[in-house]
């Protein structure tokens, strides 16, 4: 299995025989290693309709919907986990998109691409124009990214609405890096966060 | 030795009576049915699929009076989407309807006449019960899926509200728990269209003709409704019917009403129309929530069985809101629920037309556990 290296960080870290959703799912990737590696009963919301249909035929429960939207339907402390990776900064409202995950699920885990990557600043810096990266491939008119953000920023936010932080994780080229100076060092983080 | 309750045109005569919602009771019920691959030696790979209101039992066999294919061969058949290599296939005659199941045509024993209009009001629940003791007559205590669009999706849910147990898994296509007001309004056209025609007599037409111009007419106003204006515009326009231009009269000028026409008719030679009210009603009485304190959640609570629900953007019968308001409730319920709406100009008869993200969905969906 060759997950992604913010989802193997969150495959390696759930729980055995949790109860995961998995908010973006995209094809259901993360879900599928969590179901065969470590029994969690896992569900899935995503946007696209072709990933969805990529997701039920591997057997997972996936439903078609907006995080923006459809996270309110959920029941509140239905999951022990809820996963958003890599979408935080897609949605027209983080803050609600992050309450809304830690109602749902007791735990949440939250990747993210840092937008404070020393290679964005230059990028800003020296070319005064909007980043494209590995991570942030797309050019500012076609990105889905409209809220980005930083770990510094995350970490205030976090702060801010008094929420506790059980884990997090920096990854610079696919590899971790420590916590020290990872505002500028990393390339996108993960954090495992609690009510 | 060949099992003779298996195969096609198979008929049932169930054991007992068959207690109906409605307070009433039917004796001798027959159930016309079809069976497609082998049962397997535990019986634990059987499928029920349901059909819709003019469908039948033969999903996958020529259709006898019409002799056109299977009403979803596309979809049911060796190494398809419901694969009849793997799994036994069954489908049968809803209770009401036509073609080989108890309904308003058939002799009720205590005249030797047609029971005509007093056949009991049946709900869909009904057409359930009596699918439950079909199974029963074939030895098939648990369905690893029951499959069904429009109102077969309407018995698929009910199914797995009535039988949570026998049932591993629901796939639930263009179809809704309850029937709106909108449904129902559509519906009242139709059999006020039959009751119109001086040939229905209260239903007692057997032996004499049928009121078949006010089931076109039903036929034609439901029609309408299984399509999509940007289909319906897509396939017709304004376009006109072997013509150069306006007859300024009243025939069949338009292309489209050309076609309604012929559906209408065709269908007459089909169906039965006092069959074709008592399964309106049916699905007009249905309204799962209502049957379980107003509360759709709680006709799933504690379920074990998988769900899958597909709907299509520009089905306006039973439109995405419909399925979404299902896959709330069986989340709110805690049971395993897959949903996704898929884009088709075909309106709500998508479901049995070339769709082969569909096909994707019901295969994977299906082969789970396979």
């Amino acid at each position: 299995m060759n997950l992604r290296p913010d989802l193997a960080i969150i495959a390696a870290n759930v729980a055995p025989g949790a109860r995961v959703l998995d908010v973006g799912c995209g094809d259901g990737a993360l879900m599928a290693a969590l179901r065969a590696e470590r029994q969690v009963d896992a569900r899935g919301l995503e946007i696209d309709p072709a990933n969805v249909a990529a997701a039920v035929a591997r057997g997972l429960s996936v439903i078609q919907g907006d995080a923006d939207t459809d996270l309110a339907d959920y029941p509140a402390d239905a999951f022990d986990y809820a996963i958003l990776s890599q979408t935080l900064q897609t949605t027209r409202r983080p803050d609600q998109v992050l309450d809304q995950l830690l109602r749902i699920g007791r735990k949440a885990f939250v990747s993210f691409p840092n937008f404070a990557h020393w290679r964005v600043r230059l990028s800003l810096l020296w070319g005064g124009r909007m980043p494209v990266t590995r991570l942030l491939p797309l050019k500012w008119y076609e990105t889905p990214n409209i809220h980005h953000t930083t770990i510094d920023d995350f970490r205030a936010y976090v702060r801010e609405r008094g929420l506790t932080v059980d884990g997090a994780w920096f990854l610079s080229g696919d590899k971790l890096t420590s916590a020290a100076a990872a505002n500028f060092r990393a390339e996108h983080a993960v954090f495992l966060l609690r009510r | 030795m060949t099992d003779t309750r298996f195969g096609l045109n198979r008929q049932a005569r169930l054991t007992g009576s068959l207690m109906l919602d409605g307070g009433a009771s039917l004796p001798e019920v027959e159930i016309a049915y079809e069976t497609y691959g082998v049962l397997d030696a535990d019986a634990s790979n059987a499928i029920l699929i349901c059909h819709a209101l003019t469908g039948d039992q033969h999903v996958a066999s020529p259709h006898p009076r019409t002799g056109k294919p299977g009403w979803w061969q596309r979809v049911v058949g060796p190494g398809k989407p419901i694969d009849t290599d793997t799994h036994l296939v069954i489908c049968a005659n809803v209770l009401g309807s036509c073609m080989g199941s108890s309904g308003p045509a058939s002799l009720d024993p205590a005249t030797g006449r047609p029971f005509a209009m007093r056949f009991p009001v049946i709900t869909i629940r009904d057409m359930v019960r009596a699918q439950a003791a079909l199974l029963d007559h074939l030895g098939i205590q648990r369905l690893k899926a029951v499959v069904g669009g429009s109102m077969g999706g309407m018995q698929a849910l009910q199914w797995a509200a009535t039988y949570p147990d026998r049932v591993a898994a629901a796939l639930v296509i263009a179809s809704s728990a309850r029937h709106s007001a909108q449904n129902i309004a559509f519906h009242e056209v139709g059999r006020q269209a039959i009751m119109a025609d001086p040939n229905w007599r209260g239903g007692e037409y057997y032996d004499a003709a049928p009121p078949a111009a006010g089931l076109a007419v039903a036929r034609m106003a439901a029609h309408i409704t299984y399509l999509s204006e940007a289909g319906l515009t897509e396939k017709f326009g304004r376009r006109l019917q072997a013509r150069d231009a306006k007859s300024f009269g009243f025939d069949a000028d338009f292309q489209v009403e050309s076609y309604l026409r012929h559906q209408g008719i065709s269908f007459t030679d089909r169906f039965d129309a006092n069959s074709y009210l008592y399964i309106t009603r049916a699905m007009d009485y249905l309204d799962i929530a209502e049957e379980h304190g107003g509360s759709l959640a709680a006709a799933f609570r504690g379920t074990s069985t998988r769900f899958c629900l597909i709907s299509f953007d520009s089905d306006w019968l039973y439109p995405t809101a419909e399925s979404r308001a299902i896959v709330h409730a069986l989340n709110a319920a805690g049971a395993p629920v897959s949903f996704v709406e898929l884009s088709s100009p075909f309106g709500h008869d998508a479901f049995l037309l070339e769709q082969p993200e569909m096909d994707r969905v019901i295969a994977g969906f299906l082969g789970v556990g396979a």
